[in-house]
């Protein structure tokens, strides 16, 4: 399931809620991903999405991965809007019967995530804002899955 | 009429997010906003840049029912 959100989640609550009530599931995997400061020069990151086109596009890849990995289930929360440093960005978790799937999973999930998602990103700092595209060592961590 | 959205940088060169306009196909719209703003109607046409009707994503020309939905999407940064 994908939810995106404009208000501050609680990752240890999402993964403890994921958690409960798996019997058959040997592992869990989960990635939280948090707003950095850059040394002052971000003062507040806005993730901008398109509702619906970006839930469908995360849902979809989402779909493919856990049949890739294997995936009992899966979990994905983004924040979109103005995000304070420090504050969670994004909670994945994975679920599969063995630890190596759900760790795989988890890692490509955030690759296409952080390079591919339909987000628009805007750092606000000192000398105002700017538009940020995905880095070259995001393009090349998602590439790694490419077969 | 369809109900035309800008996303990410777009929207701040055009100064608005959305906005509806009289137009039977994807050329015819972007003539209408070509007509108004010139340099808006160009980034449009960028580099990397997408289009959604109805949040699926078209490629080259498309007719536009009425009431529909037109995205102009910019490379995609990731979360």
């Amino acid at each position: 399931m994908i939810t995106l959100t404009e208000a501050p989640f609680e990752p240890g609550a999402l993964l403890a809620q994921f958690c409960a009530g798996r019997d058959e599931t040997g592992a869990v995997a989960s990635f939280v991903g948090l707003a950095r400061a850059e040394s002052g020069q971000a003062s507040i990151l806005e993730l901008e999405a398109y509702p619906g086109f970006t839930e469908s596009a995360i849902e979809a890849f989402a779909v493919e991965a856990a049949e890739r990995f294997e995936l009992q289930d899966w979990r994905i929360v983004h924040r979109v809007g103005k995000i304070a440093p420090g504050q969670a960005v994004v909670f994945v978790a994975t679920a599969s019967k063995h630890r190596r799937a759900a760790f795989a999973a988890c890692d490509f999930l955030m690759d296409w995530l952080k390079s591919r998602a339909p987000f628009w990103k805007k750092e606000h700092g000192p000398d105002g804002a700017r538009w940020i595209e995905p880095t070259a060592q995001d393009r090349t961590d998602a590439q790694r899955w490419d077969v | 009429m369809a109900r035309v959205l800008l996303f990410g940088r777009l929207a701040d060169q055009a100064g608005w997010r959305e906005r509806e306009v009289e137009a039977g196909s994807l050329a015819a719209l972007r003539a209408s906003i070509a007509n108004e703003d010139a340099a808006l109607a160009q980034a449009l046409e960028g580099p990397g840049v997408q289009v959604a009707v109805d949040k699926a994503l078209v490629r080259g020309e498309a007719v536009l029912a009425a009431g529909v939905e037109v995205a102009f999407l910019p490379p995609m940064s990731g979360g």
